[in-house]
């Protein structure tokens, strides 16, 4: 029961974070491209509901940022200045899924306060909405390379484990080209050989496919394995006897087996694959400005300033590892589902 | 011996393979290390084409990777237009950097991982083994970029390492043993960094290696022998638990070497990996192909010792 609960916990988190990110233009109070020239690396906004004079508001409100005199670039709040914070405002026009377009945000406060939630970078955009806009395109790359790489593994484990001879060995020797390197620098070889500056619509396809097509081999070793006793199996001989054709037996008898194996290898790809791009990006060879994405709020912390002086500067980075304890959790769940079913 | 035979062949060939692989990929690859020179109005066109035939940059596939194996054999591995010089010199220190810091990172990590391993699979369901258990699977979850990037705010926040490098200025023409101690201390958070992110793999397998171990009769018969617990646990339990160990050692290179590369990125650590991020940017391709490639010899060089301590520890596989 409880390990129901704790299941259901995590599938919510991931529905959560996932529509939050697919509507980022609605969760965010402002664009991902929006500047405030004046105050760049604030700090984190607190939200108040109790005024300096011990007064309990049912809005929350924000203190105005002033710059700190005695140290310059940084910041302390005046607190003579409150801006109360609202809900359903019109800001900045945004396009949900590139077809709806609408102004609605959840929150903002009256101008000409501001609201951080995770701070802001270095042209004073604000990081909490540059971090779910990124998350677009993050985590469409990491689902979509993890899809294609799974799908490269089930026509190619499938064919290989079908049939078996020759093209077994063809294929399966091809796939251990691409496990015999470690895979970041197999990452990077195929990334040396794609154009270096690509357009903002042409990286998310460059990124699905140099991470989706490098790790195909891995799932197509255990679907072949799935495949290869599946095929033994006296249904699939009866309707090999029946005449069934082999595209029919693969479609019909054979791959729905693999289905435990493909799922699970989906949700452990899932994370590897959005860490890819976070990798690729921070190194300077996956997204560019001004188009966030995990990555690249991650990379001004090359600079040593920035690295020592704004520690929310590391929440992108921290954010991700409750997303991916639930991924693996989820793969664990059903790891944990098809043992009992197979016992 | 024969298998031996058989899988320095198969190794031999699946270079081989990659070698090609990764050569022909980046020939097809659009653009080319003279590219930016077009670029400049004082360069005319007639100088960049000049220069690709002096390069060998026009040929085609099968001579220039002909050219490439003869060079690979004299040692030079290709030529690096960036640095202007062959490769192999350039990319033989930085292999020794890469291999220096991953061999400290696995022996930290093997130092640490036995005996954590060995102590949950003996240690019941207590709660620091469950703290242990619930810090390995958090550990398993952070980034690798996000880790070193903490390390490094570590070094620079408190000064107790320094921040980075491999060695410092003042340390270049001192004598042997202040300079290795120079080198000890930049090398050990990067390798401390590394170990902790093969530990987690590591403590689970050892683990679940030792708990099969455990229950059989003869260590219960050795313990009524009154044989001392450490060991039974070390000298007689463990040898039986090695093999799937061993075989985790080949492939844990792999991630090894992945890790590596962020590591000595971000705590520029003058290896291979800030070699193969700047070759890819400036379209280098023979110092892309000989990294990728000399990756590929230490993960099949890994593989190959796993299979020999195999062959020297476990006498049932040299019967066969």
């Amino acid at each position: 029961m409880q390990r129901k609960y704790k299941f259901g916990v995590v599938i919510f988190l991931l529905v959560v974070v996932h529509a939050a990110i697919l509507f980022a233009g609605f969760f965010a109070p402002y664009g991902y491209a929006t500047q405030n020239r004046e105050l760049p690396f604030a700090p984190p906004t607190e939200l108040h509901f109790v005024d300096q004079a011990g007064k309990w508001h049912v809005r929350p409100f924000v203190y105005a940022l002033a710059d700190d005199s005695d140290n310059p670039g940084a910041y302390r709040t005046d607190l003579n200045t409150r801006y109360a914070m609202h809900f359903f405002v019109q800001g900045t026009p945004y396009k949900i899924a590139g077809i709806f377009a609408s102004r609605v945000h959840l929150f903002g406060v009256s101008d000409p306060g501001r609201v951080f939630l995770m701070g802001t970078d270095e042209f004073g955009r604000d990081q909490f909405s540059r971090f779910l806009f990124g998350g677009q395109l993050s985590l469409l790359a990491g689902l979509l390379a993890a899809a294609l790489s799974v799908s490269v593994g089930i026509v190619v484990g499938g064919i290989a484990g079908f049939y078996g001879g020759w093209v077994d060995d063809l294929l399966m020797r091809g796939g251990e080209l691409f496990l015999a390197l470690p895979w970041l620098y197999l990452l990077f070889a195929v990334r040396a050989a794609l154009p270096l500056h690509v357009s903002q619509a042409q990286v998310l396809l460059l990124l699905v496919a140099v991470v989706g097509l490098i790790g195909w081999a891995r799932p197509a070793r255990l679907i072949r394995g799935v495949v290869l006793s599946a095929k033994e199996r006296n249904s699939v001989l009866a309707a090999r006897g029946f005449g069934a054709s082999d595209a029919y037996l693969l479609r019909r008898h054979v791959l729905p087996e693999a289905y435990g194996v493909v799922l699970t290898q989906i949700t452990l790809l899932i994370p590897q694959y959005i860490l890819a791009e976070v990798t690729l990006t921070f190194l300077g060879l996956g997204v560019g400005e001004p188009m966030p994405s995990w990555g690249s709020l991650l990379a001004s912390l090359q600079q040593y300033y920035v690295l020592s002086t704004y520690w929310w500067m590391f929440l992108p980075a921290l954010l991700l590892i409750p997303l991916f304890l639930a991924y693996y959790s989820v793969a664990d769940a059903v790891q944990e589902r098809l043992k009992s079913v197979a016992l | 011996m024969k298998y031996l035979g058989r899988r320095l062949i198969h190794a031999a060939l699946l270079l081989i393979g990659v070698s090609f692989f990764s050569f022909a990929l980046l020939q097809w690859a659009p653009g080319d290390f003279f590219d930016e020179l077009q670029l400049n109005p004082r360069i005319s066109a007639r100088t960049v084409e000049a220069l690709r035939v002096e390069y060998g940059l026009n040929q085609s596939l099968p001579v220039r990777y002909e050219h490439w194996l003869r060079s690979v054999a004299h040692g030079d591995l290709g030529f690096s237009l960036a640095y202007n010089s062959a490769v192999g010199p350039i990319i033989a220190v930085r292999a020794r950097n890469t291999l220096v810091l991953t061999g400290a990172a696995t022996l930290m990590a093997w130092l640490l991982g036995i005996p954590l391993g060995i102590w949950t699979a003996t240690s019941g369901r207590g709660w620091a083994n469950r703290i242990l258990g619930v810090t390995t699977s958090t550990l398993l979850t952070i980034p690798d970029l996000l880790l070193f990037l903490c390390l490094l705010l570590l070094a620079v926040r408190t000064g107790w390492f320094p921040a980075g490098g491999m060695f410092s200025p003042s340390a270049e023409a001192a004598a042997f043993w202040p300079r290795a101690k120079d080198v000890f201390a930049h090398l050990f958070l990067p390798a401390f960094g590394l170990a902790v992110v093969s530990l987690p793999v590591l403590i689970r397998h050892v683990r679940s290696a030792m708990v099969d171990v455990l229950a059989s009769p003869f260590l219960r018969a050795a313990r009524g022998h009154g044989i001392p617990r450490m060991r039974v646990l070390f000298r007689y339990a463990l040898p039986v638990a090695a093999n799937p160990l061993i075989s985790l050692f080949g492939f844990s290179v792999a991630t090894m070497l992945s890790a590596s590369l962020i590591a000595e990125v971000i705590l520029s650590w003058p290896g291979l990996g800030p070699l193969l991020i700047e070759a890819t940017l400036a379209r280098d391709v023979y110092v892309v192909v000989a990294t990728v490639l000399l990756s590929a010899v230490f993960l099949v060089f890994g593989n190959l010792l796993a299979d020999l301590l195999l062959v020297a520890v476990d006498p049932r596989i040299r019967m066969e």
